[in-house]
């Protein structure tokens, strides 16, 4: 292990809070992601698209309100919203029948939306600005406070999504749908509108990290794409539909491409989590952090 | 479940004998009758595709050749779709290794060579497609497709940044290769020669996949798409079958790619990227899954419709394109020829 004594202390230490940073908003996306996928069945291929749109709201409040706060909050509703609305109209005539056809469906949504941007933003590449500009120094990099808080805020957002499926009136009419629809039906619950909402969390989810990531790159309408590829990789290393193996899946994968971009371009240390999921595949294909074999 | 459900209808109960046999008769007729339209309706097309380049101009003529190539990817695609029942997201993998494939044959021999550009191309999706259906036939649906999804943008993360071998974001641009048949003829293609021998190359795998698709082998396929785990118990060993499955699929858009590598002489990143195997599954929906032909009237469409509704919306025609998709979705889930499935397939 000669290449490891090529590597300092500080560098590894610096990538592991940098993986951790971007762990958690992949995260946040990918929870957003395997919630829909858990609980309704839907495989959301726009949900990159919404996580990009998310960040452009973002852009666009931040620019009238000049509050950081206000877009993200405005980001979210917007995306949920948006998210209700094409539930509302491309998801739900297609309930019950092959799941695959959500796919389709939802490809045709990321290819309007994204084109959409492009169309209404221009391929240019917008900023937001941090919050706030306070650094702290770790070895001999100024690191910006606003990474920790992105890492703390999305961790908030998951865990009040936690708290609301444990112990929410409208967290435990979902978890019943996720169970047995038909059932769930049968006892009161109205199935269609718990389905709109679910997806509409979903979709402001993925607003929110929008929003929260925007300052640390560039915001375009291509963004969407490479979100979504991240984010199908760590829900299917996780275990589909789950939602603690989609978390802990997000910072594996992170950390994992953190640590690569310290030896590779980091446009190659993406293989590594490719080698990550097909390794998942051969020896776990139900998810490396599945509790039991389904 | 798969996309493609045919609700076997019940037989009638059993008539007497007499009527049997009178029954049998006609059935015979009339799928003597039906083959004969199939077949003229076959030839017409095929005469019209070989008499299409004399008559229009360039632009119209590299476009049709275009379709056909694209229409070939998506036919190809339909053996998994349609077939299989199973949707792959990961087309533009073999489609971008048969282009790779015949620009590493066109690059290295001297002089270029055509035959050994689709022996290349061929060899290179066969081993991607074996590659991707090892690990991918693991899983079924949803997993399938976003697996495959995953795997092509291993290969375009691959080609993308190993510049040295493929020139990365460039790509590769390579002399197009004479037509020619050793020791007979050989001369150099010509947009007319071209399109020919495209009509030829897609003819061919046409007649072989519908001959595949009619086989035993074939049945099995659509056995599991209609209900694997049956098929399982009855004793096929259906992983086996997928990988095949897979293979054929993989070597027939390879073939595609080394097409449209040999018409446009350059191979580029761009056709591994994702999108193109989205639009693969597009051709597949607006033509018609299981049916073969579908999906080239698929390509056919979407390629009429982005030229028309690019000159009015620019580039940005994929949100009109996007719409009409998601609406075809819902609302024509059977495609554009949908309704000749049986026929076509009999």
């Amino acid at each position: 292990m000669d290449f490891l004594h090529t590597i300092p202390f500080d560098q590894l230490l610096i990538q592991t809070i940098n993986g951790i940073v971007t762990g958690m908003i992949l995260a946040l996306v990918a929870s957003g992601l395997t919630l829909i996928f858990g609980i309704m069945d839907v495989v959301n291929f726009a949900h990159g698209e919404l996580f990009m749109l998310g960040a452009y709201v973002g852009v666009i409040v931040l620019a009238a309100t000049g509050n950081f706060w206000v877009a993200l909050v405005s980001a979210s509703l917007i995306i949920a919203l948006l998210g209700a609305a094409i539930y509302l109209t491309t998801l739900r005539p297609l309930l019950g029948r092959d799941p695959l056809t959500t796919i389709l469906a939802t490809f045709g949504v990321s290819l309007v939306l994204q084109n959409y941007a492009l169309w209404q933003f221009g391929p240019v590449a917008r900023k937001i600005a941090e919050p706030f500009t306070g650094h702290f120094s770790l070895f001999y990099l100024d690191y910006p406070w606003y990474r920790l808080v992105i890492a703390l805020l999305s961790a908030a957002i998951i865990g009040a999504l936690w708290l609301f499926l444990k112990f929410g009136t409208y967290g435990i009419w979902i978890r019943a749908t996720t169970q047995d629809r038909v059932m769930a039906q049968a006892m009161g619950i109205p199935v269609p509108w718990v389905l709109t909402v679910v997806f509409a969390i979903g979709a402001g989810m993925a607003g929110a990290s929008g929003v929260l990531f925007g300052p640390l790159a560039g915001v375009n309408p291509t963004m969407g794409l490479d979100w979504i590829l991240k984010a199908f990789i760590v829900v299917v290393v996780g275990g589909m539909g789950n939602l603690t193996g989609s978390i802990a899946a997000a910072i594996f994968i992170s950390l994992l491409e953190a640590y690569a971009a310290l030896w590779v371009s980091p446009a190659q240390a993406v293989i590594v989590s490719f080698v990550a999921l097909i390794l998942t595949l051969l020896f776990r294909p139900t998810g490396l952090f599945a509790t039991a074999p389904k | 479940m798969s996309l493609l459900s045919e609700n076997a209808s019940h037989p009638d109960p059993l008539p007497a004998r007499g009527e049997r046999e009178e029954r049998a008769k006609r059935g015979e007729e009339q799928r003597r009758q039906r083959a004969l339209i199939y077949w003229t309706g076959f030839s017409v097309v095929l005469a019209l595709l070989v008499v299409a380049p004399l008559v229009l101009p360039e632009f119209w003529r590299r476009f049709l050749t275009e379709i056909l190539i694209w229409g070939l990817l998506a036919m190809s695609s339909d053996i998994l779709i349609g077939f299989t029942g199973m949707v792959s997201f990961g087309h533009s993998a073999f489609f971008g290794l048969g282009m790779y494939g015949a620009a590493g044959a066109l690059l290295s021999v001297e002089p270029p060579d055509l035959w050994l550009a689709i022996l290349y191309g061929l060899v290179a999706a066969a081993a991607v497609a074996g590659f991707v259906a090892y690990f991918s036939t693991r899983l079924r649906d949803i997993y399938f497709a976003i697996t495959t999804l995953i795997f092509s943008q291993i290969f375009y993360v691959v080609i993308f940044t190993w510049t040295e071998v493929t020139g990365g974001e460039n790509g590769l641009t390579f002399r197009r290769p004479p037509l020619a048949i050793p020791g007979l003829f050989s001369t150099p293609f010509t947009s007319v020669t071209m399109h020919w021998f495209v009509v030829a190359v897609v003819t061919l795998s046409y007649l072989v996949l519908r001959r595949i698709t009619q086989s035993p082998f074939g049945m099995v396929l659509q056995s599991i798409r209609e209900n694997e785990s049956r098929t399982r118990a009855i004793g096929y060993p259906i992983e086996r079958y997928k990988i095949v499955a897979v293979m054929l699929s993989g070597l027939f858009a390879g073939l595609a790619g080394v097409l449209y590598a040999v018409q446009n002489q350059f191979a580029a990143p761009d056709f591994v990227f994702f999108l193109v195997s989205g639009e693969t599954v597009i051709y597949n929906v607006i033509g018609g899954i299981g049916t073969l032909v579908g999906p080239i009237v698929g390509a056919a469409f979407f390629l009429l419709l982005r030229e028309g509704l690019s000159r009015f919306f620019t580039e940005y025609y994929l949100i009109p394109v996007g719409l009409i998709f998601i609406a075809m979705v819902i609302f024509m889930p059977q495609g554009l020829l949908g309704f000749m499935r049986r026929w076509l397939n009999e």
